[in-house]
């Protein structure tokens, strides 16, 4: 068989789909071309990442596009407004507060939420993943037992008895998630490590003297990444309604902060003739998540070919 | 060439009915030890997390004499494994201590309110499972239609809902607005004096007594949080349906299953649904806690008297007691839970079951 | 006489997402009562060829032919239900690893048992008779014990007799046995082969034998089709092999190992592309 030498434009849609890349950037610009492609198709998938970029717009944003005060309302003229109310899109509340301005603003807390979250619990699970698997034996017993216990409650319930514990309030809500999340990811960088613990390439570091704490650290780690991103990224759904439900029960974020949970537990005295003050904010809290799960579904699958849904 | 096949056939171990003891052994010592670690991490919470775990149990109105007599009985001046050690004998003799709110004894109040999650929690997992396994199974077969897609969508939003919101919006417009289910509670009023439940499953009471009025209102009462809950259970027992199927109908058994000229249902609801069902049962095993743990948030908006409004009323009220006695509760639940679907799964999966 | 097989430019596509794959792109044979070996390199378009013709294609291929005739029987032309009921009665297919093609959670007798019960009307005394029969049809010792056990309670070997029972015991006229011994032991290779050879001998069958493995197909065939890329390049008859004429063909004969030769390097499979215009 004789191989034609092409010279492709670098960065093409040939030369990213070449299958004899010339160099490791060539090659990994070009498996991150075809999960984009992948993922590119999958119309759900992109309406979840639309709806993430659009969170992150508005919350980035949320003070210029914020039409009122979002704790600061017009108590006289402006009560339990109901949507479409002049200068009111989606009405008021009790207090007279304009309930988009408090939408808009309560999505950096629910970002707040999720980014803490995941920047506390993903490492933690990650170090314990792969020190688990890659040191196996007793060290690996050990900490397995540890992420079990952890599995073993209820998430929900753990979080709650430990705001209970430390008080209400919208960093202790983060903590008590935090420690609730981390066991999955535990979980599933022990079964990667574990595949390839085995392999050539990590006797071949072992081989060239590399430190354990090296080889975790540099080779086993980043190779856990990809399948933790999806993970994080579908666990995000669930923190924001447990945050959601810590901040209903009046142990998440205080008021007046707008925490999306506690604006409906607000507006839930109203419900009969006011639905809106508690429609609204679920409303929201159902858009995110959605997103949230569309986009982890689209990037697993994308990641995964074999598990696609398609 | 005839006498070969004595030694093809793979020698079955000696040993297998002996596997299955050993495995519940090992069942039985993991869960022991999860447990353990469960108390550990509640008399954490309790005990080393707030500053005075003694105010946080009876709370701060709570005159000196009574909060000194509670440090005492805590060990709190004794080091952390001797408090620990009390603790622990006082969960083995049973003994939660005592609510702030309701003056009893923990344990007697989860006793008392256990059966109605349960009741609710069961409910919502039959629905969950009844119509969550037909519409998996039809989402596989129809891979990638329009039906596929309305399965998948009805999952995404049962993921994706905040339970307590939807729960609110159904009861304005099943309760509130169309009339057609009872106020929010277990059952109404009237009953409450009529009505003497045995087992506090109120259902399986009102069955046995043959008291159809009591079971018509107690079904009033239990269809809308248990559609709730089911819906959640439906997203969860659909969506692994579907994968589950998918796997399955992927097998070479299955070409071999046509090759043999059955029909496309018996292929399906015989064939890859007896072997999805093995994986399944620890999906609605799984799904079945989940539920007992959705009940927290869908209790209290329904006013269902259970342990998770238990949960949430003791939280509002600071009663710590309360609060670490139901999860331990809930936690070992779970743990049951486990290994029983475990258990379940291998008398599912003659691979591994002894014979 | 009508030939018991027709096939006539069989043509198998798939639309997948970077455009349609032609897995079989006009095949055509016919077959007696006889053997037919397929042989190509994998990939070939062989199994396809064969589940085309059981009507086992995956539902998002594109199936097409000028004739495929099953005596006089149009297959494509009939309606999906009685070509179902061909299958496992008439025609039927042995596939190529037990491990995966018995049903794991259904003893190997009752997976017989439904092929029985799925064509005849039989009541289930009579059945277990007929399956305890067909066991020992393919030799297997103490039919009463294997009856009830699980597929993965039996060696690889045993799995592929219960296969072979299984597809045979309605008495099909037609047999396709898809790489039947690839994922077996050498050892037991031989006998499991020595076992099909007697039963489709002594009921007449035809059979359609797939496999990768020239010399092994031109000892149990009557004829070969050579596959390459989704087409027959070339046919011949078992004794003619040394005759081959295609380049594919002389180039799959070339590969085989001679006891006593040494050569370096050893010979690679050549491929052109004209071939598979
Ligand atoms: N579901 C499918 N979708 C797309 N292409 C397919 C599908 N099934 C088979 N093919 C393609 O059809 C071609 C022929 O496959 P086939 O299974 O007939 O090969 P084979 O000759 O039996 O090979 P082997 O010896 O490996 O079994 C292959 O190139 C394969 O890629
Ligand atoms: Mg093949």
């Amino acid at each position: 068989m004789s191989v034609v030498e092409q010279t492709v434009k670098p960065y093409s849609r040939e030369w990213l789909l070449s299958d004899r890349p010339q160099s490791r950037r060539q090659a990994k610009l070009g498996r991150a071309y075809v999960v984009w492609r992948r993922f590119g198709e999958n119309r759900l998938a992109l309406l979840g990442l639309v709806i993430i970029l659009a969170l992150l717009f508005v919350a980035a944003f949320a003070g210029v596009l914020a039409p009122h005060d979002p704790l600061q309302g017009d108590l006289r003229n402006a009560r339990l407004l109901p949507p479409g109310a002049e200068g009111y899109l989606l009405g008021t509340d009790d207090q007279g507060r304009d309930i988009l301005s408090r939408l808009l603003y309560g999505s950096r807390l629910t970002l707040l939420v999720v980014v803490l979250v995941a920047v506390i619990a993903a490492p933690v699970g990650l170090i314990v993943g792969t020190v688990s698997g890659y040191a196996g034996g007793w060290i690996d017993a050990v900490l397995m037992r540890i992420t079990d216990i952890f599995l073993a409650f209820p998430k929900l319930v753990l979080a709650l008895a430990l705001v209970a514990a430390l008080g209400p309030g919208i960093e202790n809500a983060i903590l008590a998630i935090a420690v609730t999340s981390w066991p999955p990811y535990a979980r599933i960088a022990r079964a990667e490590t574990m595949t390839f613990r085995q392999s050539e390439f990590i006797s071949a570091v072992q081989l060239m003297g590399a430190s354990p704490f090296r080889i975790v650290m540099r080779h086993v780690m980043p190779l856990c990444l990809s399948s933790l991103i999806v993970r994080v990224t579908l666990d995000m759904a669930g923190i924001i309604l447990t945050a959601a439900g810590l901040g209903f029960l009046g142990l998440g974020a205080q008021p007046p902060l707008p925490e999306w949970g506690a604006m409906i537990a607000s507006g839930r005295r109203f419900i009969l003739d006011q639905w809106w003050v508690a429609a609204m904010p679920g409303i929201a809290i159902l858009i995110v998540s959605l997103g949230f799960n569309l986009l982890g579904d689209g990037l697993r699958d994308a990641l995964d070919p074999k598990e696609a849904g398609q | 060439m005839a006498p070969m096949d004595t030694s093809a056939v793979t020698r079955r171990p000696q040993r297998r009915v002996p596997a299955f003891a050993s495995a519940l052994m090992r069942f039985i010592v993991m869960a022991a030890t999860t447990l353990l670690g469960l108390l550990a991490v509640t008399f954490f919470i309790g005990r080393v997390i707030p500053i005075d775990p003694a105010l946080a149990i009876v709370g701060d109105r709570a005159p000196q004499h009574v909060v000194e007599r509670i440090r005492l009985e805590l060990g709190l001046d004794l080091p952390l494994y001797q408090q620990f050690w009390i603790y622990l004998k006082q969960v083995a003799s049973g003994d939660f201590g005592t609510s702030v709110l309701t003056t009893n004894p923990v344990l007697t109040d989860i006793l008392r309110v256990f059966p109605a999650t349960i009741e609710l929690a069961t409910v919502g997992t039959i629905i969950g499972a009844v119509l969550g396994i037909p519409l998996g199974v039809l989402a596989a077969v129809k891979r990638g239609s329009i039906a596929d897609q309305v399965v998948r969508v009805i999952g995404l939003v049962g993921y994706s809902v905040p339970i307590f919101w939807l729960g609110l919006l159904a009861l304005v417009l099943f309760y509130a607005k169309l009339g057609w289910v009872a106020y929010p509670g277990r059952m109404d009023i009237v009953y409450e004096y009529t009505f003497t439940p045995t087992t506090g499953f109120y259902l399986v009471d009102a069955i046995w007594q043959g008291e159809w009025d009591v079971v018509r209102d107690l079904f009033r009462h239990i269809i809308l949080p248990g559609a709730l809950l089911g819906y959640f259970s439906l997203a969860y027992i659909s969506r692994m349906t579907r994968s589950f199927m998918l796997n399955e109908l992927s097998q070479e058994y299955i070409v071999a299953a046509r090759a043999k000229g059955l029909s496309e249902a018996r292929i399906i609801w015989f064939h890859a649904l007896r072997n999805a069902a093995v994986p399944l049962v620890t999906v609605i095993a799984l799904s079945y806690a989940g539920l007992l743990e959705g009940s927290v948030l869908t209790e209290t908006i329904f006013a269902w008297p259970g342990l998770g409004l238990y949960i949430t009323n003791s939280l509002q009220n600071a009663d710590m007691n309360a609060v670490l006695g139901g999860t331990v509760v809930i936690g070992a639940v779970f743990v049951g839970i486990n290994l029983l679907s475990d258990l379940l799964y291998r008398t599912l999966d003659p691979r591994t079951r002894s014979r | 006489m009508t030939p018991l097989l027709t096939v006539e430019d069989l043509r198998v596509s798939f639309p997948t997402r970077t455009g349609t794959v032609d897995a079989v792109r006009g095949v055509s044979f016919s077959l007696g009562r006889e053997r037919l070996g397929i042989v190509g390199e994998s990939g070939s378009g062989k199994s396809q060829t064969g589940r085309a013709i059981m009507g086992l294609t995956p539902n998002q291929a594109d199936v097409r032919a000028k004739k495929l005739l099953f005596g006089d029987m149009d297959l494509l032309a009939m309606p999906p239900k009685e070509r179902r009921l061909l299958r496992g009665k008439r025609l039927a297919m042995i596939l190529q690893d037990p491990k995966y093609s018995l049903n794991p959670v259904m003893t190997i007798g009752l997976q017989i048992v439904e092929t029985l019960k799925t064509h005849e009307r039989i009541s289930s005394k009579d059945a277990r008779a007929r399956v305890l029969q067909m066991l020992e049809a393919v030799q297997i010792n103490d039919p009463e014990r294997v009856f009830d056990l699980y597929p993965h309670e039996v060696s690889g070997g045993m799995g592929q007799r219960a296969m072979i029972a299984m597809m045979l015991v309605c008495g099909p006229d037609l047999l396709i046995a898809d790489e039947p011994t690839s994922a077996l032991d050498v050892t037991v290779q031989l006998e499991v082969l020595a076992i099909l050879d007697k039963l489709v001998a002594e009921r007449g069958m035809g059979l359609i034998f797939v496999s990768h493995d020239l010399r092994l197909v031109s000892t149990f065939c009557d004829r070969v089709l050579v596959m390459y890329a989704g087409r027959v390049v070339e046919e011949l008859s078992s004794a003619n092999l040394d005759q081959a004429q295609h380049p594919y063909t002389q180039g799959l004969l070339n590969c085989l190992p001679h006891i006593g030769s040494h050569r370096h390097p050893l010979p690679v499979l050549e491929r052109q592309k004209e071939w598979a215009e």
